[in-house]
């Protein structure tokens, strides 16, 4: 029998505000434990929580960015059940009514174009951390997290294998970058994703009982995670089994999934509004101000690049991938009116140089007009694209810009007709053996004596002008000798 | 004696350098000491008290005070302060230092108040009696075998026997009025989001709100003026201009119509606080205020829809006391389960434990809508039925309570019988509106009575003034008891 997998992704996406979701302590990733708390995080008694609004109006960009409603009214709900790194008892999350409901997103796979639909996205707080085996066995509360805000981002069973949900979820992670709203940075937990997943027979319309699988923290745990609880449900059902609906931790060690609790184990969360917090109200003046905010999304820019800078897929779907990367792309062809060199120098000298060194394009150190101005003077004739590289390298170690540098070092190319003749004549004087293979028709010897002209002008001669004279002169040598 | 003096007297002692902040807080130290069978006070710290007294004194002297510079007052225990322990009645906190002010210990302390001790309480304010207590019951001042009334019971009895000139409580379902009613003091609930909840040990938060305890309600405007407004670590409450009451007390209330509700007068009510309640309206008509009937018949749902909302909350609420952070702790135990199961065993009281089952149960899966929200459908109908009520009349007036304090360890064991102690409160809570209870007589034992004023949303000012000119006329306000003259 041929099964179906069934993949609706729940991604938790942590907001960057400044500061916590409803206290005014810092959320710096990282710190000494319990650093970034303050009484109302620590949940010490008659303390209340204060909606931030920061916070807010990422939900509201996150819910425009999507196609979504934004619901002007959404209500906080207490989701309540005891562990320590819960100081409160519960959780401030959004239950009956989330800020954002509905909206969807579009995957490219292999047979084409794919809407994904969102069911909502709500407004929560994170928990804190616990800090296993300390001194005396016992285990410690690290606070420093429990109340940063998370946008739960929950999708409907609309992929059908792991490529499309990872494929989603590079979307979402994309999507939330471009809106400057989360960091991304999946090792520090600032993109977590829980998956729920079932298979089903081919062309049956029922879903199968589904397992939620917990802890997810990379792309690729999450491809091998799925796959994984897809294999085990396909095998316990064709062994006449029964899937039981439950909660599975992944364990990325042993690449399997383990139960954590079963449906009946499953919480009684007891959710009611918090009567601490009134509506989270959006105005329409806050709701058209935070549409003003919206950048070009990533989808129309990976159009317009195709379209405007005619690159290729390829290249497109890199540069647009993000938004920092987008933007040094779109500044450098602005200087040097050369898309297609502009990617080309991106994709490969300056990525290989930012991971390299292990750093983000905004902290690069060539910044885009400079790497603009070192294109043109590759496009001027003034350097060659080997130099150009040097040149380069000059750049990113802090000696200048492109023109001071080739002015420095004299990498100027020699354009001077007299002196390229001058080194030809000398070349073709000195390898006279070589000069007649080419002239019995051995072409490749060609590159041979080019090589030596450049070689004689330090690499600096323009090699469309010893192309142009040598073979002039050769061919000249060839009528004299006929 | 400056024990006998109200409040304003007070303060107008000690404007005029009649007396020393010193003295005076020397003087109700001593009360505290003389009558610590009262069991009123929690924790006292008569050191460091007597010091901020001297500070007051010296701050004078330089020409620098403000509104109640140098008096003493007393805070309910559910109150957060970094001076002196905040237990809320309970050994779950026990030695619970706070390392924060509440907002409303904030500004008392800036407009120059001075602590002079946390009073007793039910445990986290879930009772009527203040025999919930870990620290044992107070006794009413009036009659030493009964009860002051709860939640705020020692609060109430710091006032009312002189060991402070005013003190402040809060008021979830009654219990700021109860034990003024049953003290023969002056007890205002204000509007909910009249003053900030933050550093208020919370019940339950959607009822709970603080407010004064006075002899008069000259006094009570005075303590509400300090008290009152935004405060932006509380959402819940107004951004909402603070009227000046005390220049606008007045006592111009011809003309104006008090509702007398049908329910409020059944036979549930004692016929001594009836009579009480009779002649105290008597004397509004008096006074040029018209009587008319109103009804309010959803309020008979107050109770039940009360004991669903109030546990609901409070379950919640009390999950943050679990032995991991501060707090009691259970001394042994072997894993995270049994931490919480002993900690919060041991360290709640029957009463809490009890609440927390109900609310547990009210907001389960499957019984949620049969509870809690059918409770909030009933809770939007009263306060549905107390706006139309104030389309025929100005206030509502009635017993705060169908009897006058009840005796020691009366109720202790029927808690249903406890509960409807608070059958004539609970309504203004639920509707998030004003309430102020008035001395207004004794019964044959020479317990007080005490009548409820209802009043419209942010009508504090009218409540004020009603009980004001009231006072101007009679002087059960001013009867000390016999063993505290």
């Amino acid at each position: 029998m041929a099964w179906e997998t069934v993949i609706g992704l729940e991604v938790h996406v942590q907001l960057c505000t400044q500061s916590k979701i409803f206290s005014g302590a810092g959320t710096m990733f990282g710190a000494e434990p319990n650093t970034q708390t303050c009484e109302v995080d620590i949940a010490l008694p008659g303390v209340l929580p204060v909606m931030n609004k920061e916070a807010a109006l990422m939900a509201v960009k996150f819910g425009i960015a999507i196609g979504a409603n934004v619901n002007r009214r959404s209500i906080f709900a207490r989701k309540n059940y005891f562990y320590p790194d819960l100081p409160k008892g519960y959780q401030i999350s959004q239950y009956e009514l989330p800020i954002v409901s509905g909206g969807s997103v579009d995957i490219s796979t292999p047979n084409g174009n794919k809407t994904i639909r969102i069911t909502r996205a709500h407004l929560e707080e994170d928990a804190g951390k616990l800090l296993h085996q300390q001194a005396n066995n016992c285990s410690g509360v690290d606070l420093n997290r429990a109340g940063t805000p998370l946008l739960e981002i929950v999708s409907e069973p609309d992929m059908r294998s792991p490529s499309e949900a990872i494929a989603y979820l590079k979307k979402i992670h994309t999507l939330v970058r471009y809106l400057k709203i989360c960091d991304g940075n999946m090792q520090e937990g600032s993109f977590r994703c829980d998956a729920n997943v079932s298979v089903r027979p081919k062309r049956n319309d029922q879903f199968g009982t589904r397992c939620e699988i917990k802890n997810l923290n990379s792309f690729r745990n999450i491809e091998k995670s799925i796959n994984f609880e897809v294999k085990r449900h396909i095998d316990v059902l064709k062994a006449g089994g029964n899937i039981a609906q439950e909660t599975r931790l992944y364990d990325a060690n042993n690449d399997l999934t383990r139960s954590m609790r079963s449906k009946e184990e499953a919480h009684d969360y007891r959710y009611f509004p918090d009567p601490d917090l009134p509506p989270l109200v959006i105005s329409d003046d806050l709701f058209s101000e935070t549409q003003a905010l919206i950048p070009e999304l990533p989808d129309h820019r990976y159009k317009r690049f195709i379209s405007s800078y005619h690159l290729n897929e390829k290249d497109a779907e890199f540069l647009t991938s993000d938004r920092e990367i987008a933007d040094y792309f779109e500044q450098v062809v602005s200087i040097c009116s050369d898309s297609r060199k502009s990617a080309n120098w991106i994709t490969g000298e300056l990525l290989h140089r930012l991971n390299q060194n292990g750093l983000d394009i905004k902290n690069s150190k060539i910044a885009p007009p400079m790497l603009g101005e070192l294109i043109q003077k590759i496009n001027d004739g003034t350097i060659s694209g080997k130099i150009a590289k040097d040149v380069f390298d000059e750049m990113w170690r802090g000696e200048g810009d492109a023109n001071s540098i080739i002015e420095t070092n004299n990498l100027g190319q020699i354009s001077n007709t007299d002196i390229v003749d001058d080194a030809i004549d000398k070349v073709i004087e000195n390898h006279a053996t070589q000069v007649q293979q080419y002239l019995d028709g051995q072409s490749k010897v060609f590159g041979f004596l080019v090589g030596k002209v450049m070689q004689a002008t330090a690499g600096k001669a323009n090699p469309q002008l010893v192309n142009q004279i040598l073979k002039t002169k050769l061919t000249r040598k060839h009528e004299i000798s006929d | 004696m400056p024990y006998r003096q109200n409040l304003s007297s007070i303060v107008g002692m000690l404007n005029r350098n009649d007396i020393s902040s010193v003295e005076l807080v020397q003087c109700f130290l001593d009360r505290i000491q003389k009558h610590s069978d009262l069991n009123a006070f929690i924790s006292t710290d008569p050191e460091q008290t007597l010091k901020q007294a001297q500070l007051s004194d010296e701050a004078r002297a330089r020409g620098s005070s403000s509104d109640l510079s140098g008096v003493p007052i007393a805070h309910k225990d559910i109150f957060c302060t970094t001076h002196m322990a905040t237990t809320c009645g309970s050994r779950m906190l026990k030695d619970f230092i706070s390392p924060y002010n509440a907002t409303v210990v904030e500004l008392l302390s800036k407009s120059g108040a001075i602590l002079i001790g946390k009073t007793n309480m039910d445990e986290f304010a879930m009772g009527s009696s203040t025999e919930t207590s870990w620290f044992g019951p107070t006794r009413n001042p009036w009659h030493g075998d009964h009860v002051p009334g709860g939640s705020s019971g020692g609060s109430a009895a710091a006032v009312a026997a002189r060991l402070v000139p005013a003190a402040t409580g809060t008021d979830t379902g009654g219990s700021i009025r109860q034990p003024a009613a049953f003290c023969g003091l002056t007890g205002l609930k204000p509007s909910y989001g009249r003053i900030s909840r933050y550093g208020m040990i919370a019940y339950a938060s959607s009822l709970d709100q603080g407010g004064p305890i006075t002899q008069t309600a000259e006094d009570a405007a005075r303590l509400l003026q300090v008290m009152a407004g935004f405060d932006r670590r509380d959402a819940t409450s107004l951004n909402k201009q603070v009227p000046n009451y005390l220049d606008h007390l007045c006592t111009s209330i011809a003309g104006l119509r008090i509702g007398v509700p049908s329910n409020f007068v059944d036979d549930a009510v004692n016929s001594e606080v009836l009579d009480a309640i009779h002649d105290s309206l008597a004397e509004f008509e008096k006074l040029g205020a018209k009587l008319v009937e109103v009804s309010l018949p959803s309020s008979k749902a107050a109770i039940p829809c009360y004991y669903v909302i109030a546990p609901a909350e409070a379950s919640s609420n009390l999950s943050r006391f679990d032995g991991v952070r501060y707090g009691y702790r259970t001394d042994s135990f072997n894993d995270l389960d049994e931490l919480y199961k002993k900690t919060r065993s041991e360290g709640f009281g029957l009463e809490v434990k009890r609440r927390i089952m109900i609310g547990t149960f009210a907001l389960s899966s499957g019984y949620y809508d049969a509870y809690y929200r059918k409770a909030q459908q009933i809770r939007r109908l009263i306060s549905d039925e107390f706006e139309s009520a104030f389309k025929q009349c100005d206030y509502i007036a009635g017993p705060t309570s169908p009897t006058t304090a009840f005796g020691l360890g009366e109720k202790t064991n029927d808690p249903v019988s406890m509960y409807l102690s608070d059958i004539f409160t609970i309504s203004a809570n639920l509707a998030g509106i004003p309430a102020i209870s008035i001395p207004v007589g004794f019964d044959k034992l020479g317990l007080p009575v005490g009548l409820q004023l209802i009043g419209q949303s942010f009508d504090e000012q009218g409540l004020l003034n009603l009980a004001h000119s009231y006072q101007q006329v009679t002087n059960w306000h001013e009867v000390i008891p016999t063993e505290f003259t």
